[in-house]
């Protein structure tokens, strides 16, 4: 069984001087009796039994392999405030910013404290009357040469005179560790250090787990949510979606454009070709909806051979009438399915925000509606746009004007 | 079982056999395509059924699959955070077999959730160790020889490790050292890596 080796070997007074300073062995305070003989029981008659626990007498001083194993942050100060000695851990600490590997005993010990650490509790800290005054209490502290790290310390009044400080590494003991280069065996087994580094990183470990999770969880939601606003066959958007882009320009009362299209012959295919041809040629009207649109605007499907376009910020006749247009000719592009040719067209109604003084969804979406019904009516592959008055002229449609009407809102039939 | 677990069984298949063997387990124990998460808790039986077909699609006895898992969990580098959160109970081998006992309260620390077996240390004569560990169900004894070994190797000890069978379900791994600073071991930086 080998006990993990530790480091030893503080810098400064050997043990028997140190015995001296710590002035414990043999030297009861206050009249109490002799400390116990090694061995000692509760029924050796001359230990009391009021003296053991709390109550009993020190028995022997501290040598200093006691003290570097236990407290190996400790720093033992005379009156004036000199380094006498102190523990292995003090001199790497200080080592650091000197030499590669630690530093020579020599170059610590006389050295005077306030020179070597700033006091930050008591701030400003810098006499040894000052420190006796803060006996017993938490003080915070940084070594001159590593202000980044600070240390706890607590200071004792030691019997023959002179301070005793220990000293250990507070929240910034991960960074002093790496900065360091510390290792298990620096740290006194009583000290909590290492269980403290154990944590952090099981703890970031863990976190990053989590992190993962909550990560794929969202991607899943993300795509969850896409799913459930989209059309499976054409990918496009689909009316639930349509409705919330429709609601929130609605809210923020901005201008938009509302296309209804509606495929013609497409039945005809569907009864002829099969529903195979059928899906074929409305995913390839998709695309064609898609490339004749702007980035931003909104292509969804409603129903089967139903289309809804939303053009948000676009309330211009005329640019609408071209846009029009040219979805009608892609969409009666024939489309090659296998060995036949399926030929469809549109129908498309159109109504914009222009058209009202106070924009109502369902208003909207009746108008657009009524606006197809009036190209049905005129025949195959037609659009009506519902505009002002003064802009219902057909001058403005130039090319368009072959398959694009523009009606007064006038004949817009009643709501309800 | 705690989805770590099942975590660490579906990377060692993964990482040790390559994807395909990880879907092809995955999709007879019918688990989604991202397989177990380490965060979530699991029921048993998915746990024994993935091991068992583990087993099957590798042609494996069971004990060498634990062990050879028990091995990955401290060799791998995917898993090089575990490696590392061992080499915090102790300074050498012989003080990382004593903190075995304090295992299951290190891993609480970790992950409240984590329930690990207890380990039990006994301590022989020539620096012989038997641990004995109680658990539902057999086979944490050979992951903890496999993690046994690669630790050994990674302290730089050599060892001979062995699984035994106690009584009432009870696992005993023997462990004989036979020397500690075989090797020079692995690199353990205290504070890992630089931020």
């Amino acid at each position: 069984m080998s006990a993990p080796t530790r480091r030893t070997g503080g810098h400064g007074h050997g043990g028997d001087d140190l015995a001296a300073w710590l002035g414990a062995e043999g030297t009861p305070v206050g009249g109490l009796p002799p400390p116990a003989p090694a061995g000692l029981s509760e029924s050796d008659p001359d230990w009391p039994r009021e003296r053991l626990g709390r109550a009993a007498q020190v028995p022997a001083a501290l040598g200093a392999a006691a003290l570097d194993a236990l407290m190996p942050m400790h720093v033992l100060l005379d009156d004036e405030g000199r380094v006498l000695r102190h523990g292995p851990l003090v001199a790497r600490l200080a080592g650091a910013t000197h030499a590669a590997d630690g530093v020579d005993a020599a170059e610590l010990g006389g050295a005077r404290l306030f020179d070597l650490v700033r006091f930050r509790r008591p701030r400003g800290l810098d006499s040894m009357d000052a420190l006796r005054a803060a006996q017993g209490a938490t003080l915070r502290l940084t070594l001159r040469s590593d202000e980044r790290t600070v240390l706890a310390g607590v200071a004792v009044p030691l019997e023959k005179g002179g301070m005793l400080l220990d000293l250990s590494f507070g929240l910034g003991v991960v960074d002093a560790v790496r900065r360091h280069r510390l290792n298990a065996t620096d740290f006194a087994p009583t000290d909590m250090a290492v269980e403290m580094l154990y944590l952090v990183e099981a703890n970031d470990a863990v976190m990053t787990e989590s992190r993962n999770l909550v990560e794929r969880l969202q991607g899943a939601r993300m795509a969850a949510e896409a799913e459930a606003q989209s059309d499976a066959l054409t990918g496009l958007r689909n009316r639930r979606a349509l409705d919330d882009v429709l609601a929130g320009l609605v809210r923020q009362e901005q201008p938009f454009a509302l296309m209804a299209l509606d495929l013609d012959l497409f039945k005809q295919v569907n009864d002829t070709m099969g529903h195979a041809a059928g899906d074929e040629v409305l995913r390839e009207a998709a695309r064609v909806m898609l490339g004749a649109v702007r980035a931003g605007d909104v292509v969804a499907r409603t129903g089967g051979d139903e289309f809804v376009i939303l053009f948000p910020g676009l309330v211009r006749a005329s640019r609408l009438a071209e846009i029009a247009d040219r979805l009608i000719e892609g969409l009666e592009r024939p489309v090659q399915v296998g060995d036949a040719f399926c030929a469809i067209s549109a129908s498309i109604g159109v109504t914009t925000t222009a058209a009202y003084a106070e924009t109502d969804m369902a208003r909207v979406t009746a108008d657009a509606d009524a606006a197809l019904y009036a190209s049905k009516n005129d025949g195959r592959g037609r659009a009506t746009i519902w505009t002002p008055q003064e802009e219902a002229d057909r001058s403005i449609l130039g090319a368009a004007g072959g398959r694009v009407t523009l009606r007064p809102l006038e004949d817009r039939p009643e709501p309800g | 079982m705690h989805g770590l677990m099942n975590r660490a069984i579906q990377c060692f298949v993964r990482d040790t056999y390559g994807p395909p063997a990880w879907r092809d387990v995955a999709a007879r124990a019918d688990l989604g395509p991202h397989g177990f998460e380490a965060m979530l808790s699991y029921d048993d039986a998915i746990t024994w059924t993935v091991l068992r077909l583990v087993c099957e699609r590798l042609c494996k006895p069971e004990d060498a699959v634990l062990e050879d898992l028990g091995t990955y969990l401290v060799s791998h580098p995917n898993v090089e955070a575990l490696r590392r959160l061992l080499r915090f109970g102790g300074v050498d081998f012989v003080d990382f077999l004593h903190s075995l006992d304090e295992l299951p309260d290190r891993a609480r620390l970790a992950v409240p959730d984590l329930a690990l077996p207890e380990i039990e240390i006994e301590v022989g004569r020539d620096e012989s160790f038997r641990l004995r560990c109680r658990s539902e169900r057999r086979g944490f004894g050979h992951v903890l020889v496999g993690v046994l070994r690669a630790m050994a190797d990674d302290y730089g000890a050599l060892a001979i490790i062995d699984h035994e069978d106690g009584v009432a379900g009870e696992e005993v791994v023997t462990v004989d050292l036979m020397l500690a600073g075989f090797t020079s071991g692995r690199d353990f930086d205290l504070a890992g890596h630089p931020a």
